[in-house]
């Protein structure tokens, strides 16, 4: 399971980049945008988490948090938009 | 090492690459429209090779097959749900009065607008016309 550390490091690579975009970005879209981008990457984390750890069940809690990170981008894009 | 330890490999491989390319376009593209379209596209490819990756990866390395199915689930959900999430974002920005990069070229929304709004303009014409016609 050496590999694995590799992949783990490129994944935390790419998410220090997009906290970059979330502490910087001029707008709330921009820094929105960025967490879009950081729950995607952390859906990918989970699913390696659950195989660096054995463990099948691992795998329902990525699929929930993708569910519920989607629910929650949609429902700050309509706030912001002004339709909630 | 097995067969599809290996395949399972390459893919996770592949998927990380296109995560840290995503998070690169984050940071260089100039405005918010530019940065959205980079982002959303390479994250969702590189999520499809890291979730389907694992499930292969999966079959060399617990012996189990029960994984592939369950990721799969999971990478379909993903390229489902995130061109909506990145388009419902984006009409927001567009309509907060986010301005485009100045070296933007073309606004095909604005376009479209304007032509529903001429549409509505000669429709009103029309039927003024007819009710002119049914009086005379």
């Amino acid at each position: 399971m050496n590999g694995l550390n590799i992949y783990l490091l490129l994944i935390a690579v790419a998410t220090l980049l997009s906290m970059y975009r979330v502490f910087r970005g001029p707008t709330t879209v921009d820094r929105l945008v960025a967490v879009d981008i950081m729950t995607t990457i952390t859906t990918g984390l989970m699913v390696l988490f659950a195989l660096y750890y054995r463990r099948a069940i691992f795998l329902d809690v990525a699929l929930v948090y993708a569910i519920l990170a989607f629910v929650g981008v949609i429902a700050f894009a309509r706030y912001m938009e002004g339709g909630l | 090492m097995s067969v599809a330890s290996m395949i399972g490999q390459a893919l996770v491989l592949f998927g990380t690459f296109f995560y840290v390319l995503s998070s690169l376009g984050l940071i260089r593209m100039p405005d918010v429209y530019n940065r959205m379209q980079t982002a959303t596209k390479s994250a969702t490819l590189g999520s499809l090779g890291v979730i389907i990756g694992t499930g292969i990866w999966a079959i060399g390395e617990v012996e189990s097959m029960s994984w592939l199915p369950k990721t799969v689930v999971i990478a379909v959900f993903l390229l489902l749900t995130n061109p909506i999430s990145a388009h419902t974002l984006i009409r927001a920005a567009y309509n907060k009065g986010i301005p485009l990069w100045e070296g933007s070229v073309v606004d095909k929304y604005k376009d479209a607008r304007e032509s529903l709004d001429r549409v509505e303009e000669i429709k009103e014409l029309l039927q003024s016309n007819a009710q002119e016609e049914g009086e005379r």
